[in-house]
């Protein structure tokens, strides 16, 4: 632990409950998730996570995060900071390129999808996993398609950029490689892997 | 905080390092009757779990002789847990072994103890005792080991 100090500023929350179940069981919803793409999933009994974090945010990052893990935070804030440092031991990064995890918690004014690790030729799976905070779902919305769904899928999602959608293609494009995205809002997530196809217009926030 | 008095950063990690290190050797029994005295004084500090005990494998390296290349000695089972108190402060508490109650004991007491207005009372009260009854029972083992001592003689032949 660093200076006692720095701990003196502000209580601590604390992490999950029953680390090793609740961790089991959050990692199996965010599976569920990006296997099947588009489809809204929920977690439930997560404890208190400090701002900028909701709590689906900061469950999934204790459940997958640990000291091999670096994280960058689109607005870096000291609570979470060291309420991960303490729980998971995520090393944290100014660079957006070294993160395997990102926490985006204002898509408005996010880098591009591009900013972020987008694997190798030879390791794929080198690349960065965003979790980015929305305002929240809706049933209708743009069509989704590709691995893990049947035939195809619709879901709204609240509070993206208006040329989001067209950065997803270019991040579909160039697969294997590409980051693979976590929605998050309350306590709900939305997987969208990099292998899912998205057709939009202009009504369902596209551009 | 009072810059003068207080010992700088090196120097107060080493005295919480040093009682950490106490409390984690010291018997469990022994620290149940200590928090007892503490509790009747009002000392016992008011908690939350911040990390419920856990119970896990740690790596212990060592250096051949003190000084050559790192080595891995071997893995030891370990018990954490960390308690928070209305102030803020966290208690940490590490001991070697299962014992849930011994890490919470510890983590108790490391609380305690980072208050500065008890600290140097619970210095003397509970890791003086605790310094006292290991030094004693190391005596003793090496008193008993000494007793047993055979002194070799060589014979001197014809």
């Amino acid at each position: 632990m660093n200076d006692p100090h720095s701990l003196l500023a502000s209580p601590l929350l604390p992490g999950l409950d029953d680390p090793v179940h609740d961790s089991q069981q959050v990692f199996r919803t965010l599976l569920s998730a990006l296997s099947s793409p588009a489809r809204l999933h929920t977690l439930s009994d997560l404890p208190q996570s400090p701002p900028p974090l909701h709590a689906a945010t900061g469950a999934a990052l204790l459940a997958l995060g640990d000291y091999e893990t670096p994280v960058w935070l689109q607005t870096p804030s000291d609570a979470a900071a060291a309420w991960l440092r303490f729980h998971c031991g995520v090393p944290l990064v100014s660079e957006p390129k070294q993160a395997q995890f990102v926490l985006i918690d204002r898509p408005l004014t996010m880098p591009p999808l591009s900013a972020f690790a987008q694997g190798l030729a030879e390791y794929p799976d080198r690349s960065a996993t965003l979790i980015m905070q929305v305002t929240g779902f809706v049933p209708d919305g743009p069509l989704f398609s590709g691995s893990g769904i049947a035939s195809a899928r619709r879901i709204g999602i609240d509070g993206l950029p208006h040329d989001f959608w067209r950065s997803w293609q270019d991040n579909r494009a160039i697969a294997p490689l590409g980051v693979d995205i976590l929605f998050v809002s309350g306590c709900s997530v939305v997987g969208l892997p990099r292998s899912t196809d998205v057709q939009y217009n202009t009504a369902s926030g596209g551009d | 905080m009072k810059p003068n008095d207080l010992p700088g950063p090196s120097q107060e990690h080493a005295v919480r390092q040093h009682w950490l290190s106490e409390l984690a050797m010291a018997p469990p029994g022994m620290l149940e009757q200590l928090l007892g005295q503490i509790d009747a004084t009002g000392r016992k500090p008011v908690t939350s779990w911040l990390r419920k005990p856990q119970t896990g494998l740690t790596m212990v390296r060592a250096r051949a002789g003190g000084t050559g290349a790192q080595f891995n000695l071997g893995e030891a089972s370990v018990t954490r847990c960390a308690l928070q108190d209305g102030a803020g402060r966290v208690g940490i508490g590490y001991v070697r072994g299962g014992d849930v109650r011994h890490a919470e004991l510890v983590a108790l007491f490391d609380l305690a103890l980072q208050d500065s207005t008890h600290q140097a009372e619970l210095l003397t009260t509970v890791i003086a005792p605790l310094v006292a009854a290991r030094v004693d029972v190391r005596d003793k083992a090496s008193r008993q080991a000494a007793a047993t001592r055979v002194a070799f003689y060589t014979l001197a032949r014809e």
